[in-house]
């Protein structure tokens, strides 16, 4: 037996999922059908578009119209969905190797565009399905399996990446605090526009051991620890806000909708031949 | 005495991550070979953390 | 007066016209030369018939976002040339595994690389049948004048809906940049295939059963209450994920056969001056318009010699071209490549004739002149 809520909107014949003990992707799938059941959504009308990795396998278990891409390319194609049915609510699960670094090209154009999606990336801060190498958000310092000394490179804060793109809704929240997470992704769904959600969640089976981060219990500590809402954080001297991420509400924007957009161009030319 | 009945586990979900018993503020659970179970079901104030954080979907609240 | 349904018109808006009585009503598409007048003529066309218009970041984008408008009914093209057509491999390949149709345009140019962007080449016949990785068949036409183009293009969206498969259209460079005079059909003229959508209720929809008669699982388009999986793994008839090695045997079988086993439907063809020939040209797209011009000089001179020409360059019409080789002395096999269809040819005529090739990668249209020279010289 499962939830009003997992039985509703997870395929539950697929049930138990792939994720190992800990991974917190399964807490923020849950966060995600929450939102879209606080909104009513019409589960016929939700499309949840997907790439490739851990996070990427969400898709499947959902009881919606569901597409698992390649990798990187669910943006793209989510692109084409929105834009050929706008009604459709689509939303984008996806990984941070998947977004950010393969991905990395159509995450910033669906921002500039504005297309009325919601991105909510699992930010796990390694690639799983393959076993533990670096990725595009692993801290500097930090290992991978092709890491093996320490990650030399920068990582991103693929919420500025989205701000400077130009989403209109930006905000970043943690597994330590699943409310937030709820509350981000309707905020994202209610956004007409592009909205991009930072979800920092645990791989304790490759980043966390490669890290000596513990378990999914201490990883889900450590990152209640780490974590500082913005209003906080702005209050904070300046010796104290390194090393803190932010979470909550990154940002907010106005500007025109891609689809919408169209149809005027559309209504505007309408009978000409 | 509460009924047992709000607050229901599904055995073959639960993967024995132990987020559930880390977070329940009043030690409610705890695990045993492996898996969750109840320890104490009179100290549950149903505040819905354990479902909450489930990764597995395989502990949550109320009646079917 | 009636207004006149002749018009002067390029291949590449042939193409358009077409996809548009085809019922297109979604492109994404990236600039690239020489296929960009299709992205532009589609930007211009699609809002005026209510369609969709898309230029994407990139050529993976543009089939990414093409495939993703078909899942929500809407029938979709991309176009491109071989550096984009190289991109979008990966994106053919998941419309073969998820069977989504949508139809590729690519109007070859010289390559490898960024090659000859201006100058014809037929170098992608391998690249459109092998492109994609991984056991797969494939459906790729190879029209030869503007007006053509304007028929295999609805062709194409109609094999599409009709196998929920990715067709691809190879074009000549020469012949999307030419301008022909073609008669536009009226559209009640034009037989339209549209994908079969399931009736049954929701809760009965097997996403990639195939019933009783159907070649290919009815598709649901996203939006009308039949919630399923799309996913570019080996998946069972519910469309869910499985390694089963059974499972995997029997789905890729069948993605193959459901083409193979269907050539006569699919495949397509001319011939001429070839009932009383002893001896034969292949050729396709642009090189057999100069081989048909060749056959009629070396016919004056007394030559008994006719063209075979694919219109479906995969998959290949072997029945066709292997009793043309049991009846004729040789074949020679004319392409802007240095053999690739003289391979697939040889392999299929070789054990009846002799089959020689003549190509060349230099830019340069092959003219009769130099057919006819060809053939002369060359002894048998």
């Amino acid at each position: 037996m499962v939830s009003h809520l997992v039985e509703k909107y997870f395929r539950t014949e697929t049930l138990p999922h792939i994720w190992c003990p800990g991974c917190g992707n399964g807490t923020v799938t849950r966060a995600i059908v929450k939102a879209i059941d606080n909104l009513g959504l019409d589960q016929d009308q939700v499309c949840i578009v997907s790439g490739i990795g851990c996070s990427s396998r969400a898709a499947g278990y959902l009881d919606f119209n569901t597409v698992h891409t390649t990798h990187g390319r669910a943006l793209a194609f989510a692109t084409g969905i929105k834009l050929a049915n706008p009604k459709l609510t689509v939303i984008v699960i996806t990984g941070d190797g998947d977004c950010a670094a393969i991905g990395g090209n159509h995450l910033i154009h669906a921002a500039r565009r504005n297309i009325d999606i919601t991105t909510i990336v699992f930010n796990n801060n390694i690639y799983g399905m393959t076993g533990g190498q670096y990725s595009p958000t692993t801290p500097t310092g930090d290992k991978g399996t092709t890491a093996p000394y320490g990650n030399i490179d920068a990582n991103f804060d693929l919420c500025n990446l989205a701000v400077s793109a130009g989403a209109t809704y930006v905000a970043r929240s943690s597994l330590s605090n699943p409310n937030m997470i709820i509350k981000q992704v309707e905020e994202g769904i209610k956004n007409k526009g592009f909205s991009f959600i930072e979800t920092l969640t645990t791989c304790p089976t490759y980043y966390g051991r490669k890290n000596k981060k513990g378990d999914g219990v201490e990883m889900i500590r450590y990152l209640g620890e780490k974590t500082i809402n913005k209003i906080a954080y702005d209050k904070l001297p300046e010796e104290k806000r390194k090393d803190k991420i932010i979470i909550g509400e990154i940002f907010r924007g106005d500007r025109p909708e891609f689809t919408e957009e169209y149809q005027k161009v559309i209504e505007s030319i309408k009978g000409e031949i | 005495m509460k009924t047992i009945e709000k607050l229901n586990i599904e055995i073959n979900l639960c993967k024995g991550c132990g987020i559930c018993v880390a977070f329940c503020p009043k030690d409610v659970l705890e695990i045993n070979n492996g898996k969750v179970r109840i320890k104490d079901i009179n100290s549950c104030i149903e505040c819905g953390q354990c479902e909450l954080r489930c990764p597995d979907y395989a502990i949550y609240l109320g009646g079917k | 007066m009636p207004k006149s349904n002749v018009k002067l018109m390029q291949g590449n808006e042939a193409c358009v016209e077409g996809a548009i009585v085809a019922g297109m009503e979604f492109f994404a598409g990236y600039p690239i030369t020489p296929s960009t007048e299709i992205a532009e003529l589609s930007a211009a066309k699609l809002p005026k018939i209510g369609g969709k218009f898309i230029q994407m970041e990139d050529e993976i984008a543009s089939i990414s976002a093409t495939i993703g408008a078909s899942l929500t009914g809407k029938k979709s093209m991309t176009a491109t040339s071989g550096p984009g057509f190289s991109l979008k491999q990966e994106g053919i390949g998941y419309a073969i595994m998820a069977e989504i149709p949508c139809v590729i345009v690519n109007v070859q140019r010289g390559g490898p690389s960024t090659g000859l962007p201006t100058a014809p080449a037929q170098g992608d016949i391998m690249q459109a049948r092998w492109g994609t990785h991984g056991e797969h068949s494939i459906i790729a036409l190879y029209p030869s004048t503007v007006k053509e183009i304007f028929y295999t293009t609805i062709k194409a969206f109609n094999l599409s809906e009709k196998y929920r498969t990715p067709v691809i259209l190879l074009m000549d460079e020469v012949i999307g940049h030419m301008r022909e005079k073609i008669e536009i059909p009226n559209k009640d003229e034009i037989e339209i295939y549209n994908r079969k959508e399931p009736t049954q209720a929701p809760s009965d929809y097997k996403p990639y059963e195939i019933k009783n008669g159907d070649i290919v699982p009815e598709m649901a388009s996203f939006g009308k209450g039949y919630r399923y999986h799309v996913t570019g793994l080996v998946h069972d008839e519910t469309g869910f994920p499985t390694s089963d090695h059974e499972v995997a045997e029997k789905l890729i079988t069948r993605l193959v056969n459901k083409i193979e086993a269907n050539k006569d439907d699919i495949v397509e063809y001319e011939e001429y001056r070839l009932e009383d020939a002893d001896e034969a040209i292949i050729a396709y797209g642009a090189t057999a318009r100069s081989a048909k011009s060749a056959i009629d000089t070396l016919r004056e001179e007394g030559r008994k010699i006719g063209l075979f020409r694919p219109i479906t360059i995969w998959p290949v019409a072997e029945k066709q071209i292997e009793e043309l080789a049991k009846r004729v002395r040789s074949i020679t096999v004319v392409e802007m490549n240095l053999g690739q269809y003289f391979e697939v040819i040889d392999r299929i005529a070789g054990k009846h004739t002799k089959v020689v090739k003549y190509g060349r990668v230099n830019g340069e249209l092959i003219n009769p002149k130099e057919i006819i020279a060809f053939i002369n010289n060359r002894r048998g």
